[in-house]
């Protein structure tokens, strides 16, 4: 039951189809990857099941612990441990990331329950010193100004105060140098572990050999075409997208 | 917007929907006419030449026509003749809250009053329709020389400073509402502070609108003297009744060589109340005029508090935060008028709109063609939040001559979308969302208010927030 569980998953923005039957489950403690080409609807997965409201869900489910999250907001699908870290975080004029993540720590807690404020910041402050954050960073507004690699690192900031069950990371490598993306990899390592039950999706192999998925899926038009473990992605690496979309493809199946 | 929002941002405004049936020992009666001034004088036993002063008022307010010429035709609908002009339960203001009757001193309780006089102000002044029922300045205060009354026993104590400043800074004829209350006027505080005293803790006053069909018409001077310091707050609130209830102050600032004033508001009237206040000072050399304005609720708030610099090195500031909900209109802005040389003005003014909300911005800036060295920054932000809310800027800048520099920004912002989804994804719900996009928005402005106020600030962007999205 300890899995986020995706059952042929169909999605349109518009009249436009964009996930087509995509099934996939990430069990916690595993960390899955996806990749695929540019196109091939990676960012609006995990936007669907962020709940945005762009989306129309057409078919299928997304079940979290075996409960589904289709009809539910997207804060209510957080606060049940659903974390997506974003490809483009939005920038916030005037709040401060300590209040941002206090605000929603304490969006967590029961009505009429004060977060305390002496551990907040105990915490918070552990955790900016274990992802080489300044701790000047906390009164900066929420990713205004912020460069590519200061944005991703106040996500997993993010994800590791707010403790999520299963978190999808959307093309968190984009936009990193190289030493950022070590920071940043070394942070989600850091995090992984029994409790959460990760989905790295990324167009590069390049993070891959950072954040060493337990499985890494093929996506093409809407769906997975094909799984397989950590070598898969430094194959797709070497040959490129064209080989498994022939194999596994829709395009290929009907050739074949 | 639907009834359900509607009914949410009113019950939202419960802090102060409460009155308390008074009676009161003088009531100059429903309506406007010189025999409601002769009685409003007779009781407040005024010497002649505030009774004369009164008469040349209320000719003036006769005299001038209402500016729907360029302000809102809303201000047709206050009916002056439906309006209680002056309602009093006695004159003498009390130095103890032991004496105030019962149910003026559970009103201030609830507003928490008597409890902020004893953590951090020097001085408090609560005003319950047209008087003072508490006035109270700490000992300490009081021993420097500060004085710290009411109008009527301002003008009666201290003449010797009082009339050589009442209605010098706004004359009565200034506008319609200013001869209005130079008419009728009753209440607001007058305060003199001496040469170099520096007013540590900031002095309150809190005006309180009981009584339906009701006007208010406070008076407030302030003076202070060579190199003297001094924070003034204040404070309002009234009851929802479902007819329309009339503001109506005057407030001037005099800040003679060196010294310092800000004058900081948090109104939160309730939306039947038409708020239409002048507010302007005078800096003298090197003075420095601070007006911190922060204006939610009411009807229609009209308001643009000014600075005349008219010292060598004056400077002047407004910093002002607006916020218009359901059904309200914000018509708010700045006035600076450069008299001297190297003078400095700054205009920061933040809007937001919701629901059917509308804010105007209107400021003036002259700066005239014989001065230098005469500094003007003017920046305004407008947030709407619905696609039913409304903003518009009326920015005038009169500057001439050489050496002299203005700038002017305004921007005009809406919170997106995307933004709301990311702050819902990190668990937060949509109105929590938009409350904190709001007070994200106004961040560098209320840190500019006491610690006390910033606090309650956000509590009442809060309170507007809820229920104001879907």
């Amino acid at each position: 039951m300890s899995t986020l569980s995706i059952r042929d998953l169909h999605a349109s923005i518009g009249d436009k189809p964009i996930l087509k039957g995509l099934t996939l489950d990430i069990p916690k403690g595993e960390v899955h990857a996806i990749m695929g080409k540019n196109g091939a609807g990676k960012s609006t997965l995990a936007k669907i099941m962020a709940g945005h409201p762009d989306y129309t869900v057409t078919g299928g489910d997304v079940l979290l612990d075996g409960e589904s999250i289709l009809r539910l907001e997207p804060d209510v699908r957080a606060r049940l441990g659903l974390f997506l870290a974003f490809q483009y975080p939005m920038e916030i004029p005037g709040v401060t990331i300590a209040n941002f993540i206090r605000a929603a720590q304490q969006a967590r807690l029961p009505e009429g329950e004060e977060l305390e404020a002496v551990d907040y910041y105990q915490k918070l402050y552990a955790k900016m010193d274990a992802l080489e954050v300044p701790r000047t960073f906390t009164s900066r507004s929420v990713n205004e100004g912020f460069s590519g690699g200061e944005k991703k690192r106040c996500e997993i900031l993010q994800m590791a105060m707010l403790e999520p069950s299963y978190a999808v990371l959307d093309e968190t490598d984009s936009g990193l140098d190289i030493d950022a993306l070590k920071i940043v990899s070394a942070g989600v390592n850091a995090l992984r572990g029994p409790n959460i039950g990760m989905l790295v999706i990324t167009h590069y192999q390049r993070l891959l050999d950072y954040i060493v998925p337990d499985k890494v899926h093929v996506m093409s038009e809407g769906r997975i075409i094909h799984s397989g473990d950590k070598d898969l992605a430094l194959k797709l690496e070497a040959e490129g997208y064209d080989w498994v979309e022939k194999q596994f493809g829709e395009s290929g199946s009907k050739a074949a | 917007m639907s009834t359900e929002t509607q009914h949410d941002l009113d019950i939202d405004r419960s802090v102060g929907d409460f009155s308390y049936d008074v009676e009161y020992a003088y009531d100059a009666g429903v309506g406007l006419t010189e025999a409601t001034i002769d009685y409003i004088s007779d009781v407040k036993g005024d010497p002649d030449w505030v009774r004369a002063f009164r008469k040349e008022g209320y000719r003036k307010f006769l005299e001038k026509p209402m500016p729907t010429n360029w302000a809102t035709k809303d201000l047709d609908n206050i009916v002056f003749e439906n309006i209680r002009y002056y309602l009093a339960q006695g004159q003498q203001p009390k130095r103890s809250w032991d004496e105030v009757p019962d149910e003026v001193k559970e009103t201030f309780e609830r507003l928490g009053i008597p409890e902020q006089e004893r953590k951090f102000l020097a001085g408090v002044e609560a005003q319950f329709d047209s008087e003072a029922a508490y006035s109270n300045i700490k000992a300490a205060v009081g021993e420097q020389g500060v004085i710290f009354v009411g109008s009527t026993e301002g003008l009666k104590e201290h003449p010797e400073i009082f009339k050589k400043w009442f209605g010098k800074v706004i004359p009565s004829g200034d506008n319609k509402f200013s001869a209005l209350n130079s008419a009728v006027f009753s209440g607001g505080s007058f305060i003199y502070v001496p040469p170099g005293v520096k007013v540590k803790h900031p002095l309150q006053a809190y005006f309180r609108i009981n009584a339906q069909n009701f006007g208010q018409f406070e008076r407030t001077l302030i003076i202070a003297d060579e190199g003297a310091e001094v924070m003034y707050m204040e404070g309002c609130t009234a009851p929802k009744f479902e007819t329309s209830t009339l503001h109506s102050a005057v407030v001037e600032l005099v800040a003679l060589k060196g010294a310092k004033i800000q004058y900081v508001t948090v109104q939160n009237w309730s939306s039947n109340v038409f708020n239409l206040v002048t507010k302007r000072g005078i800096a003298h050399e090197d003075a420095e005029i601070k007006w911190i304005d922060c204006n939610i609720g009411s009807r229609l708030t009209m308001k643009y508090p000014g600075v005349v610099m008219k010292g060598n090195g004056a400077r002047g500031e407004v910093v002002s935060i607006a916020l218009a909900g359901d059904g309200q209109h914000q018509d708010t802005g700045a006035k600076m008028i450069h008299a001297a040389d190297n003078t400095t003005s700054n205009i920061i003014s933040k809007s937001i709109s919701l629901g059917t909300g509308r804010s105007t911005y209107r400021g003036m800036v002259h700066v005239p063609k014989h001065l230098k060295g005469c500094k003007n920054n003017t920046e305004c932000d407008a947030l709407l939040i619905n696609s039913s809310s409304r903003t518009d800027t009326y920015p005038a800048i009169t500057v001439r001559g050489q050496g002299n520099a203005v700038q002017h920004e305004a921007s005009v912002s809406q919170i997106s979308a995307e933004q709301i989804f990311y702050m819902q994804q990190r668990g937060l719900s949509e109105g929590a969302a938009m409350s904190l996009a709001v007070n994200g928005f106004v961040n560098d402005l209320v840190q500019q208010f006491p610690m006390e106020y910033s606090v309650e600030l956000k509590r009442l962007i809060d309170l507007e927030m809820e229920g104001s999205v879907g």
